[in-house]
């Protein structure tokens, strides 16, 4: 198992002012030939690993491998790993065929080798005829696309990428999305990815690890990430949720009830990650799991909601209900056939099954 | 494509008229907000600026002061045909002259502008026109009595040639040639060369004083715009310091530092690398201006290469690394390459300031350091030769130029970056 991870932290701290800690014992891997994405709010101490793993920054403690060596020590440039940046950082002076043999250029490659690499590089990101071009004169898709050819171009092992797609705009975002997927299907190449758009990790990754204030919060899968978060900061950060607080009144095996707080009553609800009975509690809930006038029976929790809001989306209705003593509770309805019709104000009755509702920490 | 067709058949608006002059019309407004905002600010310049560079420049070729001095004699030798003596009329022109400069007292500045040409003019017509009064025709003889000088040909000759309401002369003398007898340009004798020699001196100081500020800026240009804000705004008023500091204070103190009894050679001595007889001359010679220019001169190239570095973004240099290159083939691929614009402004700034500097050299450069700035100066206040004074600037001033097009020829003056 050890020898098929390209990168392993081994209890990696970092501080930057010997006062507080960016990145808390970080103990992680990435397996050759993963897509792994670290994903959290600004500050949480996801680029600092990708500096770390770099070699822009050091570790105060703990070590780094990459592929089993140790890498503490070794600078940035020796380290053979390829890098994206977030403004692209392609050298304006240099046109884009010079970017891209840069790195051969320093590796001491033959011109007619090096040429010949760089089209190759270009074609893959379908900009062969544009080597001649300097950077400005391209789109800020044209340069993204050209800063993950060169970050490629000489053949790596692992690409860390650091919000490569941030300057983009939704369209465009979304189609290098895909591309940089397919890049990374068909080379095999192992890549990190920062982001702090969810919807980004989710499309893009094998695994995602949730970052909050240094520590991973959650390392999983992207359809386990979202739907089984492990905490009330995971279930919060990836896609949309409904939170209602509560207290737990009994623990029954994996299922738990719940004491809803402001009279809200109470809900059967998985118990995931609570402090066992007569503790406080984040009931986490999708928006999508939620049924509009269930059958009697169906599902154990069924309450009274009063329609506060309809945004039509197109694709789904989002409806904003009180329920339970909570007016931000949001329920999608999906634009399919014959899909219930409410309207605003009106009382409805909503519910919702026990393995959809998950009861975690405060 | 599209573009072409757009402009093949001009577009117009809505009600016909041409786009580009429905757009003109709006821009109207706008443009003479902006030529009222900067109107004074032209006017200034062109008054305090530009009319007196174009009145110096046309005193280096003016030569009224002769023929309105001795008009008549301008006329009357205009038939002459350099052979010879001159006909007797000229004489008698130049007695008439005489007396009538005598009493007007413009006979004066002619006697002066000729002298320029030939030493002794000056006081050969001084002496003329004073005691042209006790004599009577013949003219011929009583200006010979006066002085023999006047049976030399080559007197008139100057005249005639120096007749003109023009003259190139400033400017033959300006780069040390001169007319000889017969009116050809020919260079002037060796012992007074000195303007070519002062010319030359001038560039290459002012070249090796920018390649020194570039070379002793650029560093300290790359830590102000690397350092955290704090040490780096320290820094900053380091840099700046100077320029709250009187120039001659920073001059002086120089020669403190680096004359035969000053700081530095003490110091030396005091180690045992010189003996104390054996006490370095750093003032008053090439040493002292280079040293006190290129100080003085520093802050120039600094800030605009600070500004131009402080916009490079840090991750070009860890991009260049990531891709295998070692922190100083980076540093020269790519991070030097892209400071160019700030090299090249500060350079041109340096350099242009170098070659017109003139408080410095004429305080610490003694004989060997003096640039053509302190020349000029000289002529204007000095010797009150004008003309040679314009002569010397306006040829600065093209030299300049022309340096300046050769830049933007091979560096562009757009990627000039002042700040």
């Amino acid at each position: 198992m050890a020898q098929n991870n390209i990168v392993e932290f081994n209890h990696v701290q970092k501080s930057y002012d010997g006062e507080t800690l960016v990145v808390k014992d970080l103990n992680l891997h990435v397996e050759r030939g993963e897509f792994l994405t670290l994903l959290g709010p600004s500050g949480s101490g996801k680029t600092t690993v990708l500096m770390m793993l770099a070699g822009f920054e050091v570790p105060t403690h703990g070590e780094i491998l990459l592929n089993g060596t140790p890498i503490n020590n070794v600078p940035p440039h020796k380290r053979g790993i390829g890098m994206v940046f977030q403004n692209y950082a392609l050298f304006p002076h240099m046109t884009v065929a010079e970017n891209l043999r840069f790195p051969l250029e320093v590796r001491k490659m033959s011109r007619a080798d090096a040429d010949k690499k760089v089209q190759r590089a270009l074609d893959m990101v379908r900009l062969g005829n544009f080597g001649n071009r300097r950077p400005a004169q391209l789109s800020g898709g044209q340069q993204q696309r050209i800063a993950v050819a060169r970050a490629l171009v000489f053949d790596p092992e692992l690409v860390l990428m650091d919000e490569p797609l941030g300057a983009l705009d939704k369209n465009l975002r979304e189609e290098m999305q895909f591309e940089i997927k397919h890049i990374h299907e068909s080379l095999g190449v192992s890549v990190v990815y920062v982001t702090h758009d969810q919807s980004e990790a989710l499309t893009m990754s094998n695994r995602i690890a949730v970052f909050e204030e240094g520590v991973i919060q959650q390392l999983a899968a992207p359809d386990q990430l979202y739907e089984e978060p492990r905490n009330a900061f995971v279930a919060y950060f990836i896609g949309e949720n409904n939170r209602l607080r509560g207290r737990v009144k009994n623990v029954n095996g994996t299922s738990c009830t719940v004491e809803l707080e402001n009279q809200g009553g109470t809900v059967e609800a998985l118990n995931i990650n609570t402090g066992g009975q007569g503790s406080d509690t984040t009931l986490s809930l999708r928006p999508e799991r939620v049924s509009v006038n269930p059958d009697a029976n169906a599902v154990p929790n069924v309450f009274d909601a009063r329609v506060e809001e309809l945004i039509y989306l197109g694709d789904h209705i989002r409806t904003r209900v009180s329920v339970c003593g909570n007016d931000e509770f949001v329920i999608k309805i999906p634009n399919a056939q014959g899909h219930a019709t409410i309207k605003k104000g009106e009382n409805v009755r909503i519910g919702w099954a026990m393995e959809d509702c998950r009861a975690l920490d405060a | 494509m599209a573009q072409a067709e757009l402009t093949a058949n001009a577009m117009t608006t809505a009600d016909g008229t041409p786009l580009k002059v429905s757009l003109r019309r709006a821009m109207r407004r706008n443009k003479l907000i902006a030529f009222g905002l900067t109107a004074p600010l032209l006017l200034f310049i062109l008054i305090s600026f530009l009319m007196p560079i174009f009145d110096m420049a046309m005193r280096s070729v003016d030569n009224a002061a002769v023929p309105e001095a001795i008009p008549r004699t301008v006329q009357a030798l205009e038939a002459w045909d350099g052979e010879g003596m001159p006909p007797d009329a000229a004489f008698a022109a130049m007695a008439a002259d005489l007396k009538e400069g005598q009493k007007t007292r413009t006979i004066g500045q002619a006697a002066t502008r000729l002298n320029y040409q030939e030493s002794g003019m000056r006081s050969l017509i001084m002496k003329s026109a004073r005691r042209i009064g006790q004599y009577e025709a013949p003219w011929k003889a009583a200006l010979i009595d006066i002085d023999d000088d006047w049976e030399d040909p080559a007197v008139w000759k100057l005249i005639k040639r120096q007749s003109g309401a023009f003259t190139a002369a400033y400017y033959l003398n300006a780069l040390d040639y001169t007319y000889n007898e017969e009116g050809e340009v020919v260079e002037q004798p060796e012992y007074r060369q000195i303007y070519q020699m002062l010319f030359v001196r001038t560039l290459w100081m002012s070249a090796l004083i920018t390649g020194l500020c570039l070379l002793l800026g650029f560093p300290v240009s790359y830590l102000l715009a690397t350092l955290p804000a704090r040490h780096s705004n320290l820094l900053m008023i380091l840099v700046l310091l100077p320029f709250w500091t009187s120039l001659l204070v920073r001059t002086t103190s120089w020669i403190v530092m680096l004359q035969t009894e000053g700081v530095l050679n003490d110091i030396l001595v005091w180690i045992g690398l010189i003996s104390d007889d054996g006490r370095m001359q750093m003032i008053y010679n090439k040493i002292g201006t280079i040293v006190a220019m290129t100080q003085i001169l520093l802050p120039f190239m600094i800030l605009p290469l600070y500004s131009v570095m402080r916009g490079i973004s840090p991750s070009y240099m860890r991009a260049a690394r990531s891709l295998g290159a070692n922190p100083l083939v980076a540093f020269w691929r790519v991070y030097v390459p892209q400071t160019v614009p700030g090299m090249g402004a500060g350079g041109i700034l340096v350099f242009i300031l170098a070659i017109g500097y003139y408080i410095t050299p004429a305080l610490v450069g003694g004989q060997s350091g003096q640039l053509i700035s302190n020349y000029i100066a000289y002529h204007m206040q000095q010797s009150l030769n004008w003309g040679l004074a314009a002569a010397i600037g306006t040829i600065l001033l093209g030299g300049v130029l022309v340096l300046y097009l050769i830049y933007n020829r091979i560096v562009g003056i757009d990627n000039m970056k002042l700040g």
